[in-house]
């Protein structure tokens, strides 16, 4: 019987009714770093707790990838079928700027400073069934936010 | 002691189906020493490296097996400047005289395929196709014309402006000059960054022979002195490649790091620079490296390069040789180019290329994944 399954352990909270994104928090100097790490790589320290991430936060820069990559890119497309897609870096407040695939890929739509959510989709689809969950950036629907 | 180039080698950069990666490596070692008019037996240490054509320890089936030390280095697009600090080092403590600087590759067409476990990274970064230079180079641009006002029409000139050296240049590989118009409007690779403002992986090699100053003049009429060398890894907080979260607060990378050190050791300033070849790995690369080196305020760039400056008979003559952009990116031995190119510009041997007015001091800085950067300066 065919599953969701993260694309990696530890990534995310999955499953879960309300995922988020995984980071580590130092105890001594504070910073927070995503994914998860075991020391910190401000200060060295082995003191860090794992935490859940904002799921909001706003674009800090972007691109869009036109071309397909090579392996270790695995996805369901073939050359014909691939689509180009936005990646940026989302500035989580209080926490750290995580990279991240935008489900936004027209270079019209994305501007610097955008708002933005951490949302879990289905990734691909193994050939067992599975399909393969991971977090993309969503841009905040602007009605949503005006209401 | 003091550390001097007297001979410098290249085999020309782009494609070479006759050569393997390593071929071109010995002939670049071959190219050097006639330079330095010595022989290998005389070489008595060795530092060279490259990304995809095995270990340059195997030139000694090449050259000849001497028992010489030969370490391989590898260190990114930094190899050849890692190679060369070492060389540096090993003359300056006064362990050895007279030494090879080497670097070669031969790289598949297309993008470069990192590996995310080289890098301490989980597969899924690969998987979901984030494990690309070219976002990298292409977000750090993006931000960076935000916050400073650089144009896509500065972007599309850099490029020009490569494409126009490389044509003067008879070891670069792309020899065609390009309007800043067919840069504008080739294809985009990643925004804002179109084919054409992007440096190609490609083959070639460059090889280096140096001595102690004081020897200098046994093997050429007109060394040119290292009067710096540094290396610099990222610090926490830097904007680097391959990173799957950042810092809230930036630092300044590894490359403003590596050039403060640099000018400080050799006692100089930005402004006393006559020729700068910077890592253009992308357009966008060139224009943040001039800051980024000391030669330039943030955004001073865009009336800079409108007005000429960075050309060969400019004020301020930047990748005289083509640059990556010009001659492609053959990782062992990028960096070595850079130095072979501002050795020439030094002695005066740039032929149509050459920057006018007797350049003196000459300055080179690479950068590579994930965030390290080397810078020399050299004196003629």
């Amino acid at each position: 019987m065919s599953q969701q399954v993260p694309i990696a352990e530890g990534l995310f909270t999955w499953p879960s009714p309300n995922p988020a994104l995984l980071g580590s928090r130092c105890q001594q100097c504070g910073i927070a770093t995503f994914p998860a790490a075991q020391s910190c790589m401000a200060c060295s320290s082995q003191d860090v707790v794992v935490e859940e991430l904002p799921s909001r936060g706003t674009l800090w820069t972007w691109t869009v990838q036109q071309f397909m990559p090579k392996s270790p890119y695995h996805s369901n497309e073939s050359p014909e079928t691939f689509k180009p897609y936005g990646v940026g870096y989302l500035e989580l407040p209080g926490g750290v700027r995580v990279e991240g695939r935008l489900t936004e890929s027209d270079p019209e739509k994305i501007t610097i400073g955008m708002e933005m959510d951490v949302v879990f989709d289905t990734w691909r689809t193994e050939d067992n069934g599975d399909e393969v969950i991971s977090f993309f950036f969503k841009p905040v629907d602007v009605n949503e936010t005006g209401a | 002691m003091d550390v001097a180039i007297v001979g410098i080698g290249i085999h020309p950069f782009g494609r070479t189906p006759s050569r393997s990666g390593l071929q071109q490596g010995a002939y670049a070692a071959r190219e050097a020493l006639k330079d330095a008019g010595i022989e290998w037996a005389d070489i008595q240490f060795a530092f060279g490296g490259s990304a995809s054509s095995g270990n340059a320890d195997a030139l000694g089936n090449e050259l000849g097996l001497t028992g010489l030390p030969f370490i391989n280095v590898a260190n990114g697009c930094a190899t050849g400047g890692s190679s060369l600090m070492s060389a540096y080092a090993a003359i300056k403590s006064g362990e050895h005289d007279l030494g090879m600087v080497v670097g070669f590759d031969k790289h598949a067409r297309g993008a470069f395929n990192a590996n995310p476990a080289d890098l301490g990274l989980g597969n899924w970064y690969g998987e979901v196709g984030l494990m690309l230079t070219t976002q990298f180079f292409a977000m750090k641009i993006q931000k960076y014309m935000h916050d400073y006002g650089i144009s896509n029409e500065t972007l599309a000139l850099v490029a020009e402006k490569a494409f126009t050296n490389g044509a003067l240049n008879p070891n670069a590989w792309r020899r065609e000059p390009v309007s800043a118009e067919q840069v504008a409007e080739s294809m985009m690779v990643n925004d804002p960054l179109t084919k054409f403002m992007f440096c190609a992986p490609g083959e070639g090699g460059v090889a280096l022979v140096v001595c102690r100053a004081d020897k200098a003049k046994q093997y050429c009429e007109r060394p040119v002195y290292l009067k710096s060398a540094v290396l610099k890894s990222r610090r926490y907080g830097s904007f680097e490649v391959f990173a799957p979260s950042q810092a809230l607060q930036q630092v300044d990378g590894p490359t403003v790091d590596a050039s403060r050190a640099a000018f400080e050791m050799a006692g100089v300033g930005p402004k006393d620079i006559d020729v700068a070849q910077l890592q253009d790995t992308e357009s966008g690369a060139e224009i943040m490296h001039m800051a980024e080196n000391g030669f330039c305020e943030h955004g001073e760039q865009e009336q800079l390069i409108a007005s000429g400056a960075t050309r060969i008979g400019g004020s301020f003559p930047v990748n005289t040789d083509g640059g990556c952009l010009a001659n492609g990116e053959p990782i062992g031995a990028s960096g070595l180019r850079q130095v072979y190119e501002n050795v020439l510009q030094l002695r005066g041997q740039a032929g149509e290329h050459q920057v006018p007015g007797d350049p003196k001091l000459g300055y080179t800085h690479v950068y590579g994944a994930p965030g390290i950067s080397a810078v020399t300066i050299l004196q003629r």
